[in-house]
This record gives C-alpha cells, sequence and structure tokens, in this order.
C-alpha cells in the first residue's frame, strides 16, 4: 500500500479546516479535513481505504472497527480531526496484498466465519486486537473476554455460531464449544 | 456429466472462492466504488405519519454551497413514473379465480400532496457530497396540514376508520379466501376445538449494508449504468427504463459486492428510480446510500400478521379442520400483492393432513411504512400461529406435543402429496418429496423429550420448558432463471447469471456445479452473477430460489457447451467426438493418451478453422423453468429455561433437523441454515420495530431496535435427512429461508411449556425480560 494522496474537502465546504498528521497502517499521511468529517468517511472516500465499512454510524454495529493506538475502536465515533499524532490500522493493514492471510483472517476462512463478508472487517479488527493483548500479556484469553470480544459487533448472516469457532480457532482456543444443557445462571448444577 | 462420481464437487464443502478478498479488505461494495466526481444525495423524508403538503419551498436549499439541484414531487411527478412492482403484484389466473382484492396503488416518486407514513420521501437534494446535501434538506420549508392517522391493523378495519390513503374506498388492500372441505360443520363434531389469537411483531431485514445505488451516464451513448445492493437486477433495469423512458437495452444494473438483502433489497423503491433519474439528468454520477436511520424507517420492514386460528380434532389427536383468518399489516400502500400473505395462508398447513381448511387473509393499510417479504416472508408467521395452535391442542387432549404433531403428518409413502389447495402459482398445490415422521422422530430423539419432561418433575421450582416447530418450504419459484457459459480466449470459462449473491457463495457453489457438469477445473471458473449486460434476462435471488433455478440453469449451459467443445476438438483433433472425454479442462481421445488439447488451444484454434461451422464461439445461454416448486422441510426443537425473577430466556439446547434435497455444499448450507435460526431467535427475542400512536418511528437506531449479538445466538446441533427433489435435474431444493421458519414457534412453544405452572399465554414476541415479566404479571392478576 503507498500513495495515500487524499484530496481535501470540496470548496464548498463550510466547516473550519484542519491539517493533520498521522499514520495509518505505518503510513505517514498529512492530510487537510474539515471539522466535521467521520473518520470513517475519511478513510473509505479521501484516502479510499475501503476495506473498513459502515453499518449504522451511531456506534452500535462494530463494521467500522479499526486499531487507534492499537485499542479496537468505532471510527464512526471520530472525527478526522481527532487523530492528529495518532497511529491507525485498518484491515488493509493486516496482509498485504501479497501476503498470507494473518492467522485471524485465516481462521474466519477455515470456520466460515463470514457470508456477505460486510461485518467481516470490524470482527477481524476486534479479534486481532483481543489476541495482540493477550499476546502481549501472555495470560490466554478468559471465556468473558472471547466473549465480550464478538458481541461487541453485529452480524445479520452468520448466526455468530462459525464467528465464534474462528475467534476461538484464532485465539488458541479448542474450536468446539461443548453444548452444556444447564442454565448459565448456575442455581442448579447436576 | 463427464467427470467421475469420485471427484464430483457437488456434495463437497468446497471452500469459498469469495473468502479472500473479503478477508483483506478488498471487497466492492457499491459504497466502496470509486467514480470520479459523483454527486451524493439526501432526501427529505416525511416527518408526518399522514398529512397534506399545503406548501413546499425548495429556493433556499438551491441556494446552498455545493447544492446542484433538488426535485421536490412537483418537479418530477411528470418525468418519472410511479413505481409499482408489477411482478409481485401480479394474480396468476388460479388465483384470480378465487376472486382476491388486490388493489394497484403506485408509489408517488416523490410526494406531491399527500404523505401516508414519517419517512416517505419528500424532496431529493444532489450535492458534492452527502454533508452539503443534507446541509441542504434542512433548509427545505414543508407545511403540513395533519390528516387523521391509523397505525393498528385492528383500528384501520373498524367501520368508522378514517382512510390510509386519500382517495380508497376503505383501508383494505388485499383479500383472499381459500379452503377447501366443510370446515364449520368438521368443527362442530369435533371431540375438541381450541381457538387463539397469535401474532407476530413487526420487523426489519436490517442487512449490516443497507440499501444503495450509484448511477452513471455514459457521455457518449447516454445509457445509465448502476451499481447496486439490489437482489434482483434485471427487474431494477426494466423498472429505471420505464419510469425514466429510457429503452431497456440502455440501462445497465450491476450488482457487486451485496452485504446482506434478507428480502429488503428485493423489492424496488422510489429511490431507485430518482437516483439514476438524477444523474440522468445531469449528466453526472450519483450515489445515494442509506444511513440506519432511514434503513429502520423508511426501507421496507415486514412481518407484522395477526391470526386468528381455530384448530379442531377428535379424540385421538387427528385434526379434522383449521381456520385461521390472517390479518397481515400492509404499511401504506400494496406493494408487493399477495405475495406475503398467500404464502402464509398456503403454507399454514405445512406438513399435517387435515380434510378442512378455510383460510382467508386481509391485507390491511396503516399509515406505516410499506412491507415486504422477509426471508420466510409469511411462514415464520404461519408458523408461528399453526404451531402454538397444535401446542395448545396438545396440551386440551392430554397428548404429548410431538405425538400429536406426529398422528397429523403426510408420510414419505404419501409423497408426492396434493394438499387439495391451491399453491402460489394457482395451480394444485403438490409437495414433490420429504419425510417428515423421519425428520420429527429425529429431533425428538436429539433433543430428548423424555428427559426433559423428567426434569421438569424432578426441579418442580425450575422453569424448563420444551418446544417444536415443523414447517415447509415450497422453494424454488419460478418463472426462470438464466445462465450463460462462455469458454474465453485464456482458456477459461466464465459463468453469468441473473441471481447475484448477498453473502450466499455463489461463486463458489454454482462453480462447483459448472465444474461437474463441464470436467473444467474449478480454478478455472469464474461466476459473475447479476449484471444485466452479460444475460438478457433474469428474475434474481429471492424466496430460496437461486440454487432451484441458478443452479439447474448453470448445469444445463454446461452439458450444452460441454457438447460444442467435444464437436469442435473432433475437428481439430481429426477424431470422433464419441471418443473424447474432458477432464479438468483437457480434452484427450479415449485409449490414446498422448493426444491432448487444452480449452485455450481450443478456443484459439475454433473461429480461425477453415471449413468451421460458422458459430465461432464456445458458449451457450440456457434458461430453466421450474415445472413445480421444490419442498423443503424443517423440523426445530428447543429447550429452555426461564428465569421468573428477571424475566430472562435461556436457550439450553437448539436443535435443527432439515431436509433441502441433494447439498451441492454441506459448509455453506448448515451456514444457511444456522444464519436463519439467528435472524428467528432475533425475532421472537428482541425484535421489535415499534411505532407511537402518532405513528411515530421509535426504534429508529440499533441502539434501540435489538438485533441479535453472539451470546443470544447459542450453539446449534444440527441433522439432516435427504429427499432429492423429482423436479430438477440436480435433485436440490433452496433453503435460504427456511432456518429463520421455526424458532419464533419453537421458542414460544417452550417458553409456554416452561411457565405452564405460572398459567402463562405466550401469543406474540417479541419474549425480552420485560414482556415475561408483564406476562407473569397479568398471569397472577387473571389468577
Ligand atoms: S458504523 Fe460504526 S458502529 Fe456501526
Ligand atoms: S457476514 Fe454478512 S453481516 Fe456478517
Amino acid at each position: 500500500m503507498s500513495n495515500l494522496d487524499p484530496s481535501g474537502p470540496p470548496a464548498a465546504e463550510p466547516t473550519a479546516r484542519h491539517t493533520i498528521t498521522f499514520t495509518v497502517n505505518g503510513e505517514a499521511v498529512t492530510a487537510e479535513v474539515e471539522s466535521r468529517l467521520l473518520l470513517t468517511d475519511f478513510l473509505r472516500h479521501r484516502l479510499r481505504l475501503t476495506g473498513t465499512h459502515v453499518g449504522c454510524e451511531q456506534g452500535a454495529c462494530g463494521a467500522c472497527t479499526i486499531q487507534l493506538d492499537g485499542q479496537p475502536v468505532r471510527s464512526c465515533l471520530l472525527l478526522a480531526a481527532q487523530v492528529d499524532g495518532r497511529d491507525i490500522r485498518t484491515i488493509e493493514g493486516l496482509a498485504g496484498p501479497d501476503d498470507e492471510l494473518t492467522a485471524v483472517q485465516q481462521a474466519f476462512a477455515d470456520q466460515h466465519g463470514l457470508q456477505c463478508g460486510f461485518c467481516t472487517p470490524g470482527f477481524v479488527m476486534s479479534v486481532t486486537s483481543l489476541k495482540e493483548q493477550t499476546q502481549a500479556t501472555g495470560q490466554a484469553p478468559t471465556e468473558a473476554e472471547v466473549q465480550d470480544c464478538v458481541d461487541s459487533s453485529y452480524c445479520r448472516c452468520t448466526g455468530y455460531v462459525n464467528i465464534r469457532k474462528a475467534a476461538r480457532q484464532a485465539l488458541g482456543l479448542p474450536v468446539d464449544v461443548p453444548v452444556s444443557l444447564d442454565s448459565t445462571s448456575g442455581e442448579v448444577s447436576e | 456429466m463427464s467427470t467421475e462420481p469420485t471427484d464430483w464437487l457437488i456434495g463437497q464443502s468446497v471452500p469459498r472462492v469469495e473468502d479472500d478478498r473479503l478477508l483483506r479488505g478488498a471487497g466492492r461494495y457499491t459504497d466502496d466504488l470509486h467514480v470520479p466526481d459523483a454527486l451524493e444525495v439526501a432526501f427529505l423524508r416525511s416527518t408526518e405519519a399522514h398529512a397534506r403538503i399545503t406548501s413546499i419551498d425548495i429556493s433556499a436549499a438551491k441556494a446552498m454551497p455545493g447544492v446542484i439541484a433538488v426535485y421536490d414531487g412537483a418537479s418530477v411527478v411528470d418525468r418519472i413514473k410511479p413505481l409499482l412492482n408489477a411482478e409481485e403484484l401480479r394474480v396468476p389466473p388460479g388465483i384470480a379465480a378465487l376472486d382476491p382484492i388486490n388493489k394497484l396503488q403506485p408509489a408517488p416518486i416523490l410526494a406531491t400532496d399527500e404523505v401516508n407514513y414519517v419517512g416517505q420521501p419528500v424532496a431529493m437534494v444532489v450535492a458534492e457530497t452527502r454533508y452539503l446535501a443534507e446541509d441542504a434538506i434542512e433548509v427545505i420549508d414543508v407545511a403540513y396540514e395533519l390528516l387523521p392517522a391509523v397505525i393498528d391493523v385492528e383500528a384501520a378495519l373498524a367501520e368508522d376508520a378514517p382512510l390510509v390513503l386519500l382517495g380508497e374506498d376503505d383501508n383494505i388492500g388485499v383479500h383472499v379466501r381459500h379452503g377447501k372441505g366443510d370446515t364449520d360443520a368438521a368443527l362442530a363434531s369435533a371431540a375438541a376445538v381450541i381457538t387463539e389469537t397469535f401474532s407476530t411483531q413487526r420487523y426489519v431485514c436490517a442487512p449490516i449494508e443497507t440499501r444503495g445505488l450509484v448511477a452513471q451516464q455514459d457521455p457518449f451513448t447516454g445509457s445509465l449504468t448502476i451499481w447496486s445492493t439490489t437482489q434482483t437486477p434485471h427487474r431494477v433495469r426494466d423498472h429505471v427504463a420505464g419510469a425514466i423512458g429510457l429503452p431497456v437495452d440502455d440501462v445497465r444494473v450491476q450488482s457487486v459486492d451485496v452485504g446482506g438483502g434478507f428480502g429488503q433489497k428485493g423489492i424496488l423503491v422510489v429511490e431507485e428510480l430518482l437516483v439514476p433519474f438524477a444523474a440522468h439528468d445531469l449528466g453526472r454520477p450519483v450515489r445515494w446510500i442509506a444511513d440506519r436511520f432511514e434503513n429502520l424507517t423508511a426501507d421496507a420492514h415486514a412481518r407484522e400478521q395477526v391470526h386468528h386460528i381455530t384448530l379442531g380434532a377428535d379424540a385421538d389427536g387427528t385434526l379434522v379442520a383449521v381456520k385461521d383468518h390472517i390479518v397481515v399489516n400492509l404499511g401504506a400502500r400494496n406493494m408487493v400483492g399477495l405475495v406475503v400473505p398467500y404464502n402464509a395462508l398456503c403454507h399454514l398447513i405445512g406438513p399435517y393432513q387435515v380434510a378442512n381448511a378455510d383460510l382467508e387473509a386481509t391485507g390491511v393499510l396503516t399509515n406505516t411504512t410499506f412491507t415486504s417479504p422477509y426471508r420466510g416472508a409469511g411462514r415464520p408467521e404461519a408458523t408461528f400461529a399453526m404451531e402454538r395452535a397444535m401446542d395448545r391442542l396438545a396440551v386440551e387432549l392430554g397428548i404429548e406435543p410431538s405425538e400429536l404433531r406426529r398422528r397429523n403428518l403426510i408420510t414419505s409413502e404419501q409423497m408426492p402429496y396434493e394438499t387439495g389447495l391451491l399453491d402460489r402459482r394457482g395451480v394444485p398445490q403438490e409437495y414433490d418429496s420429504g419425510d417428515y415422521p423421519a425428520m420429527l422422530d429425529r429431533a425428538v430423539e436429539m433433543i430428548d423429550v423424555p428427559a426433559v419432561r423428567a426434569r421438569q418433575a424432578a426441579e418442580p421450582d425450575r422453569r424448563i420448558g420444551v418446544g417444536f416447530a415443523l414447517y415447509l418450504e415450497m422453494t424454488g419459484l419460478g418463472p426462470f432463471e438464466g445462465a450463460r457459459v462462455e469458454v474465453m480466449p485464456s482458456g477459461r470459462v466464465r459463468l453469468y447469471t441473473g441471481a447475484p449473491s448477498q453473502g450466499q457463495g455463489h461463486r463458489t457453489v454454482f462453480a462447483q456445479i459448472l465444474a461437474d457438469t463441464m470436467g473444467v477445473a474449478f480454478d478455472d471458473i469464474d461466476v459473475l452473477a447479476g449484471d444485466t449486460a452479460s444475460i438478457p434476462y433474469g428474475v434474481g435471488t429471492i424466496a430460496s430460489r437461486a440454487l432451484v433455478t441458478a443452479g439447474n440453469a448453470t448445469a444445463q449451459a454446461g452439458e450444452l457447451v460441454r457438447q460444442r467443445i467435444l464437436e469442435a476438438a473432433a475437428g481439430v483433433l481429426e477424431a470422433n467426438a464419441a471418443d473424447l472425454t474432458i477432464e479438468q479442462g483437457i480434452i484427450s481421445v479415449t485409449g490414446t493418451p498422448s493426444v491432448e488439447l487444452t480449452l485455450a488451444d481450443l478456443i484459439r484454434s475454433v473461429p480461425k478453422l477453415a471449413g468451421g461451422s460458422g458459430s465461432d464461439g464456445l458458449g451457450e445461454t440456457s434458461y430453466f423453468q421450474p415445472p413445480n416448486y421444490a419442498t423443503a422441510s424443517g423440523a426445530h426443537a428447543v429447550t429452555v429455561e426461564v428465569d421468573t425473577a428477571t424475566g430472562r430466556v435461556e436457550i439450553l439446547d437448539y436443535v435443527v433437523v432439515h431436509e433441502a434435497g441433494t447439498i451441492v455444499n454441506p459448509v455453506v448450507a448448515d451456514a444457511q441454515v444456522i444464519g436463519g435460526v439467528g435472524q428467528g431467535i432475533g425475532g421472537i427475542m428482541s425484535e421489535h420495530l415499534r411505532y407511537d400512536e402518532n405513528g411515530q418511528p421509535i426504534t429508529s437506531t440499533f441502539s434501540d431496535y435489538l438485533m441479535p449479538i453472539s451470546e443470544m445466538v447459542p450453539e446449534i446441533r444440527m441433522d439432516e435427512i435427504v429427499c432429492p427433489s423429482p423436479t430438477n435435474p440436480l435433485g436440490v431444493k433452496g433453503l435460504g429461508e427456511g432456518g429463520a421458519v421455526g424458532p419464533p414457534a419453537a421458542i414460544a412453544n417452550a417458553v409456554e411449556d416452561a411457565l405452564r405452572p405460572e398459567g402463562v399465554s405466550v401469543l406474540s414476541g417479541p419474549l425480552s425480560p420485560g414482556r415475561i415479566l408483564d406476562m407473569l404479571r397479568d398471569s397472577e392478576v387473571s389468577r
């Protein structure tokens, strides 16, 4: 990836302009952006990094999840002007066009964890973040952390079962969750 | 077919060719397409459920920075024809003989003098960016004079109800009544009769990618290209051409990567005519992508139905009669006619045999957003009513609910089975194949009914219950779908079809079929679906039809091309066509392995061959017209525990046994079923598109409209039985919708079973904690 050459705001744009400098997928970018420009629109339409998707612009669906300074965030809830000096990673920054898929991406392919693929970049970025966190701390993720991670985005196609399997494979956990016929409320154990 | 059965790809879980690109963020969804200098659109939408527009002033908007054009109703009324989803509104002759009501109520392109629901398009701004377009929307002045609005179906049917659409005689958009035998007499003499009203609330397909399109006019020819999220590209082509007066050959619609559809993208809306019109009018590319607020409030809704159902049975549980009055909330206009009401009607009885039926469906107009089919299209709603009623009947008769079902099932020996009713085409309804008793037995065994009953007895303080839902789905809707297969100059093979994918994996599944048919390597096949320029006719991907119709068309076209290849190769190799075989794309002479020809060699020499046939390519187009529906079926069984302190329903175990004929790709097929189950669980557990009493939608964001997240969908234990369909050469049936049909009924049955000691009646969803607590409170009050 190279030649990130963002166009600036249209001449008619009434809000103030800001010059921002930041890195995206390891590359330094300087751009002029208008005050109200959402980070999603900036990434997708000015930098043409269209792998980050938009499902709601309400912070609910998670399709727009990227990493900001290594942490997963909803890019639809940020303005482009807020990322001055920050470090961004998007789905395009995981495996280059000719590289092998990362272990997380490969797990989604292996487990058929995507159908339409629209929610997929968000899930892949969330699982990647959890995986990197567990690698950094040397601690295996807890079941609660895995559940929080896959609960962070909506998928309307898969019913989540294969997304959970993909996440578990990527995180080095047993893929199949045994079906426990008891409730999780734990009132009675058999 | 050419390759050895052991090599066959049909039946194998071939990994999807779609995935690599999508996983890298290299998909090309409609909003990803970079079309230089594309303008963007924002719509001003009605803020009122029912009102007269007394004035609109767009002059200030036109003067806003970056605005290129502003259109209101008056400026387009003579330039774009109103929208009528004519394909869906057609009434086949057999149904016409039932004397139905099916009012044609074209949707105005932009409202002129009346608005009928909140969200209806009133004006369109085209500007340099969406931000600037939305700025201009803010300064459009519309004056409304409020009219009485009707939101609820029962209120809309009242004698003195205000009219939803001025100028109509009443609020009925659709009506049909159909049956067999003498239902009233059978009910009068039945040993047991139960009557109840079950309803399904309104919900929304809400694919994560919303509807959108980009339209561009060719500066040289004036023709229009439209990149679209549609499920039905050829229909969009025909409608756009007709509405704005272009020759149909000058409109090209291309489906690109699409982020889910589920029915919402299967019908046309006025925005899909307005955006191409603007591109044509302005001579510049124009883009519109619905935002989530538009998707939830102003794009098609679904599912809202009330069933007043009565079942009658003998003392041994044999069903003798079914009576149902189905009331469907159509929204502000009759957009898709009999599709959903009649689907509900003719799928209601499902896998059961019953001699007498009296089924009536009324589609009612209300001042709410219009509705479309949503995955299952009337079947989840009908199954909810029928299967809930079966449980009530079982309790009344003191028979285990699964046993009551068993006693009434059509058996495999009775296949093909004529129900005595008319199907959606208006011809006698015939189930082609299936083994419903085997399916039910498998589900009963997997969920282990005796164990659940023992547990209920052993732990009387817990609220554990079990529920079933059985259903059928008549899949593979006609009239046709096509496939064009072409050997390309490189020797690779391309398949073109009108049925695009919204995530179902057509590029993989259709290539499996074509590889087997032609003897070409899977990796040498490219599938391009949903481009009207590459195949002249198409219907699209709706109604669990793509595999049956486009899949079989693919096999037909592939076989024709294989014959062409053999004939052409016979000429080049100076051999007898009957002695040639194709394997992995290499043509060889039986018994002479040294003589080989690749498809690339062949296609290079064919047009240049002296004394050739004059037809210089290796391509064929074929259309498949299914003679009958391929009827798929399913049995869902679920155990739940309800926490009466919090109202939380927990799914302890979920079992699906399904039957969908020959399975082409098992992993993809299972995932389609599970995806449907996830949507069904969302529907019964949490989703509800609500209006207040004035017709204002109050669940207009994903924070209020509650879709399921991962923790709401449990592991699904699956099994299948296979009854290949005799209606098509591949023996396949559709299964895209089936998974969504079972969960509402199965889960509601399990919850009522669990709460039987509390005397709770489950009549409708969603079964959210709050509603469960309300039901518990109500039952205490009534006791
Ligand atoms: S688009 Fe950001 S959370 Fe949905
Ligand atoms: S794969 Fe379609 S939304 Fe998740």
